[in-house]
Order: structure tokens, then sequence, then C-alpha cells
């Protein structure tokens, strides 16, 4: 049969598309199953983020209710408490809130802490502790970033003598439970006045996430090819600028990837912040989780403060997704 | 425009040899191709006279200007890569201008310039594409046009036609050699397609395990290989090479009857041998099958048919040791397998070679040639 088709050709004409790479329909109906699978698999998994989203705006005793009410009315009393310092005020000073309410001289929290019988004395530490979170893990990922690309690129395309035992190195600095380095890193820094600073917290989290960067940079650096550095040196220019005109915008979607991880990891991290800093660099994680113990616990008041918490990390994420999404390389050489 | 100059150069990675030192002088204008098999050394070669690559020993002159130590940005060469390197974030347009900016040039002039290159090599339509969406062909054109922007010195191209398919391969060879012939620019070319080498270049230089094996003209290296290598490699299929023994003023080849006489050019060249074994080598069109007798005999052991003509291997003697050789026969005639031949050889076309040394054996020529009298006495005095 075989031998007449290329001696004759086709018995009759080929009027459509004998293409091999359509999709078939097993394949159509596995890819929705698949996305079925992904969609319950995200809904599962948002489901505490949920949770966390209406116990923000729920009152102190629908918190608590059993079976958890979905709906109802919400309230900014968790906001309240969150963001403010309040007294308890004695009978005679609500009085004169009140008075002072149907004036309207109180602002809407002023109002709600008043509903509960409180009066507010002052702001809470809570977005001061956000900003200190902000400013460390801002300024530690842009660190761990940039070094970490230049170490990547350096180990990627030279020959760094003892290469393999120096990455070997840099990973092993992570290997350490956070546990075990702590109690040593908390007298260091008592001894070089680094405890409860800034700069303490941004060297610690750039050192930790440098390993991190170093090996996933230069893992997306050693798949862009050094042709194109080469063609770039032969057309005139020196290796650095190669380095910023060629390398660097192919290796984005590296370097978003690694921010991503290094934000992550610098905004999350718990362990080093609840021991090295105590007020004047604590950041959100231990605030947070210090709440818990005073007096009462305010799960809307938590609540309210983790979900302001994953407000800038889903920001950035949120902005950097073409490049996290994007092929890695979307380039010109075969292979 | 330019001349290329190596002296001695060479380059070593550890223990091992990439290039041995080697001397190559490439004039102004000529085509040079460095050939060879994979690993021979022959790109390590182009990116060391690019600069891309450091030499080992020896200096690079460029132009009667030092630039062994030069950066490779300022040797003012142009390099056209196997996968043309173009950059995938950078339209076509902006990869051509790219080689321009680093010079500061400025804006006008660079529009100027790139839409000149852009009519020479026909890619004003992909001008807004990224490279990325471009078939081969027009990537390395683009990659060519990239080069030709900078107006530079010299050449350098690494086996540009590698990724191309064979159709493709041809045409766009063809557009390579016309641009040469346009622009007059010293060119150093590497493939390891020696079709491609003979068919583009002015001269050769043929590798082989990181030492050059011969430098000449196509004809050159095709009729007169300098060793036993160059003999297989250049040619498809290759040389035939068979052995004999000298018997007073005849060679003795493989088979019952087989003598041939020893060509004139060889006599003082064989009696500085000082041995009786030797290598002939011909090419299959130096046999000519006769009807009426020939020197030679053997029986047809297979038949390759190639349009134009066909190609015979031919068994020289018998039993398990024998020989095959490749010889050329009209695309018409009816050769059965089996069926026994006899065949001259143009001896003007007979190769000598020393198995020993695998070098050729020196031999006087009338006239133009491969080594004057004078020489030969030298080679034989030795």
């Amino acid at each position: 049969m075989t031998a007449s088709f290329y001696e004759k050709g086709p018995a009759r004409p080929i009027t459509e598309s004998t293409r091999v790479d359509k999709v078939s329909p097993r394949a159509r109906w596995l890819g929705k199953v698949r996305a079925l699978l992904v969609l319950v698999f995200a809904f599962i998994g948002l489901i505490p983020i949920f949770v966390m989203g209406i116990t923000a705006f729920k009152t102190r005793a629908e918190v608590v209710s059993v079976p958890p009410k979905v709906i109802f009315s919400p309230t900014l009393e968790g906001f309240v408490f969150l963001l403010t310092e309040r007294a308890v005020a004695s009978p005679a000073r609500i009085e004169q809130l009140r008075a002072e309410a149907q004036v309207g001289e109180l602002n809407l929290f002023e109002r709600l802490a008043l509903a509960s019988g409180q009066e507010i004395t002052g702001p809470s530490d809570y977005v001061r502790r956000l900003i200190n979170s902000l400013i460390i893990a801002g300024i530690s990922t842009v660190f761990s970033v940039v070094l970490g690309l230049f170490a990547a690129y350096a180990f990627s395309r030279f020959e760094v003598k003892g290469k393999d035992d120096l990455l070997f190195f840099i990973l092993s600095t992570r290997m350490l439970p956070a546990v075990v380095v702590t109690i040593p890193l908390f007298l260091m820094y008592r001894q070089l006045a680094l405890h409860d600073t800034h700069l303490g917290m941004i060297l610690l989290y750039t050192v930790f996430n440098l390993s991190l960067s170093v090996w996933l940079l230069k893992g997306f650096i050693d798949e862009i090819p050094r042709e194109y550095e080469d063609a770039a040196l032969v057309d005139g220019y020196t290796r650095m600028q190669a380095f910023f005109k060629v390398v660097l915008p192919q290796a984005m979607t590296g370097i978003a990837a690694t921010t991503v991880f290094c934000l992550i990891f610098a905004w999350n991290e718990y362990a080093f912040a609840l021991m090295l800093t105590s007020d004047k660099a604590r950041t959100a994680p231990p605030s947070i989780a210090t709440m818990l113990g005073r007096g009462g616990i305010e799960w809307s008041a938590i609540a309210a403060g983790s979900l302001g918490f994953l407000i800038p990390v889903v920001i950035v994420a949120f902005a950097l997704r073409n490049y996290l999404l994007r092929g890695v390389t979307f380039g010109a050489i075969r292979q | 425009m330019a001349t290329i100059e190596l002296k001695q150069v060479a380059k070593r990675f550890g223990q091992n040899w990439a290039v041995k030192p080697m001397d190559l002088t490439v004039q102004d204008g000529e085509f040079l191709c460095l050939l060879g098999p994979s690993g021979c050394g022959k790109t390590t070669t182009l990116r060391m006279i690019s600069g891309l690559e450091a030499v080992t020993e020896g200096s690079i002159w460029l132009n009667g200007r030092n630039v062994t130590w030069e950066h490779p940005s300022k040797r003012d060469i142009a390099f056209v890569f196997q996968f043309y390197a173009l950059y995938p974030h950078l339209s076509v347009w902006e990869n051509i201008a790219f080689p321009l900016q680093a010079e500061g040039e400025k804006k006008e002039n660079i529009h100027k310039r790139v839409a000149e290159v852009v009519e020479i090599l026909r890619i004003g339509h992909l001008l807004r594409q990224r490279p990325g969406r471009l078939s081969g062909g027009d990537q390395q054109r683009v990659a060519l046009a990239r080069a030709l922007v900078r107006r530079p010195a010299a050449f350098l191209m690494d086996e540009p036609l590698g990724a191309l398919d064979a159709e493709l391969r041809e045409s766009m060879r063809a557009e390579i050699k016309q641009l040469h012939i346009h622009q007059h620019a010293t060119t150093v070319y590497v493939t390891h397609d020696q079709v491609e080498a003979m068919a583009m270049s002015d001269r050769i230089v043929v590798m082989s395990a990181a030492e050059v094996q011969q430098i000449g003209t196509p004809a050159q290296v095709y009729y007169d290989p300098t060793n036993l290598f160059v003999a297989r490699f250049i040619g498809s299929p290759g040389m035939n090479l068979v052995d004999g023994r000298l018997e007073g003023d005849r060679i003795r080849l493989p088979g019952t009857e087989n003598v041939i006489p020893i060509p004139p050019a060889y006599r003082p060249g064989l009696q500085a041998l000082g041995s009786a074994e030797v290598i002939v080598g011909f090419r299959p069109e130096a046999a000519m099958l006769s009807s009426d007798g020939g020197l030679v005999q053997g029986e047809v052991y297979a038949v390759d048919m190639h349009g134009a003509y066909k190609l015979l291997h031919v068994s020289l003697g018998n039993g398990a040791g024998n020989t095959i050789v490749h010889i050329r026969a009209d695309r018409l005639a009816p050769y059965a397998i089996g069926s026994p031949v006899r065949f001259h050889l143009n001896m003007d076309m007979v190769r000598l070679f020393d198995p020993k040394t695998e070098k050729a054996i020196p031999r006087l020529s009338e006239g133009a040639t491969v080594m004057s009298v004078s020489d030969l006495a030298r080679e034989v005095g030795r």
C-alpha cells in the first residue's frame, strides 16, 4: 500500500488538512479536567484567606459565633482595634463623648471605639511596624537581587577559582534552621549595636537571601547563550555595557522571579525578627503575633492586621506577573 | 579593508592544544576558509582573531597593527555567528543599528546606514519584527546586515550556514559570495563542509587535530594534498588511496597484475624515500575505464548513481584484504556487480605519499607548481 502511494500519489485529492499537531478531543477533554482540578485546588487554598478577609470586618461577637456567619453586616471595629491604642472610658466620660458624637465632633474611628465603651488614646504601633517591614524587606530584597545578579553572572561566565566549593558554601548558609543561629546572632548583634536596628535586619535578610538569589539567577543566566555577549563585544561594546544592554533585558524573567521569592521571605520572616528586634525596627509578623497576648484575643484586629500585611506582596507579585509568566527565553537562538 | 596576520598563534586549554602554533596571512580582500572536522580548532582560531578568545602564544596583526591583546570592540572586525545571535529583545532594525550606537554615531547617520544595508540584503519588510519570528534564512540575512552595517575591516564568519537546510544553504552561499564580490572585504569563513569551502574560497586552510594541514587554493588542496588527511578529507568521495610497492621503475598495486609506471616527476623524490612502500593516490576522475585493456584491473563491487555520472566501487585484488577504489563512469553505461573492469590512470593526476610520515612525496612539476627544483633538491638533501 505504501509503495503504491509513493508511486502514484494519494488515491484521491487531499482536500482537508492532514496536520497531526491539532489537539485531539481526548487531549482537550483532559485539559478541561486539569483546569477543573486546578480550580478546586485554588478554591481550597483560598478558603483561609477568605475567612481572614471576612473576619476582619466582623464584630467581636460574630467572630466567635458557632456556626460561623458568612452573611453579616460588616464593621470596621477590627481596624479600629488594630490601628489605635484605647482606654476603657469612665461612665462620665462616655456620656461626654456621646454628646460630642451628637454634635459630630467625633470621627468614624472614635465613634466605633465609643460603641464598645472605649476611648482612643493614640495611634497603635501597627503602621510603624508595617513601614519597618516595607523598609527592611524592600531594601534587603534590592540588595540581595543586585548583589546576587553580579555574583551569578560571574559564576556563570567566568572561571572562578573553586567555583563549585564557593557555590556550595553559599548554599550551605541556608541549611541551618533559623532557630539554631538566632542565639549567636542575638549576642553578636548586641555587641555590634545592631540589635533592633533597620541596618541589622537589612544585613541579615540580605545575607540570608543572597544564597537563594545567586543560585536562582545563575540558573537563569546560564540559560542565556554566551553568543549574545560575544556579539555585543565584537559590535563594539565593553563587557559591562554588554551585560546591561544584552544580558539584563533577557534575565528580566529570572530577576522578577528572584525578587518575588526574596521579598516573600524577607516579608514573612518571623523567627529572626522576633529575637533581634524589640521596638524601633520591629517588623509586622512578630507584632501581629504579639497581639494575641494582650488582654483577650482580638480576632478581628488580627485578621485586619494580616490583611494589611498581605497587600504589599500581592501588589508586587501582580506588578511582576508578566515577567513571571513569560517564558525564560523568547530568543532567536536555536540549539 | 585589511590584511590579517597570525604569527605562531596557539591556544592551549590546560594541557590540551586547541590550536597548535600556526602562521597565516590573509590578504586584503581575500575570502579564506578554515576547513576541518569538528573539534579541529578552526572556530577557536576565528575567535582568537576576533579577540573573543585570548591567545596562549603568538601574536595577531591587523593591517600591520599588533592587536593581540586588544579588546574585541576595538579591533574593527565583524563576526557572524552560526546561530545568528540576534538580540531577541530588540527589533530587526534595532539589531542592525546596535553596533552603530556603540560607535556613538549620529541618529540620521544610523538611519542612513541601516537603510543602505537593508537595501543590499533586501530585508526592508522585516525591520519591525522581532528576530525570533523570522525564518532561518532571514535571521542570517539580518545577522549579515548587522555585520555589514559597520563597514568593518574584516568579516569573520563561524559556520553561518550551518543551521540552514540544504536548499537555503546553497542560495545563501551564493548571496554571501555576491556580497563578498561587491564589498571586496577580507573574510575568514569557518566551515566543516568541504563542498562549501571549495565553492566559496580563494584559499582554504585545512585543519585537523589542532594543526594546520595545508594552506592553498581549492585546486591545490584538491589535486595536491600535502598529506593523507587532506587527501581523504577533501572531495566526496575523497582521494583513492592504495598501498603500493616500488619495483624498479614501476609500482605494484594490490591485485595480481596491477602495475603502474612511476610518474617521472616523482623519480628524485622516491630516491630520497629509502623504502619500497608508498601510498598511491588518485581522484575518481583520474581513472579512465577502458574496454581494450588498461593497466589496472578490478571487479565492480557497487555502483552509485549520481545523476550526472555513476560512481563505481571497484575492488582491486581479492580476498579479505581487498582494496576498494572509486572510479567515475558514464551515467549510461551498464555495470553489473561482480563484472571485471580495467582502467588507465592519468599519470599526471597520480599522487604518491609516504606511508610512514603520511606526507606527500615531493615531486617535480613543470611551470606553475607544487615545488621548484631547488626546493626539491633541498628536501631530498635532508
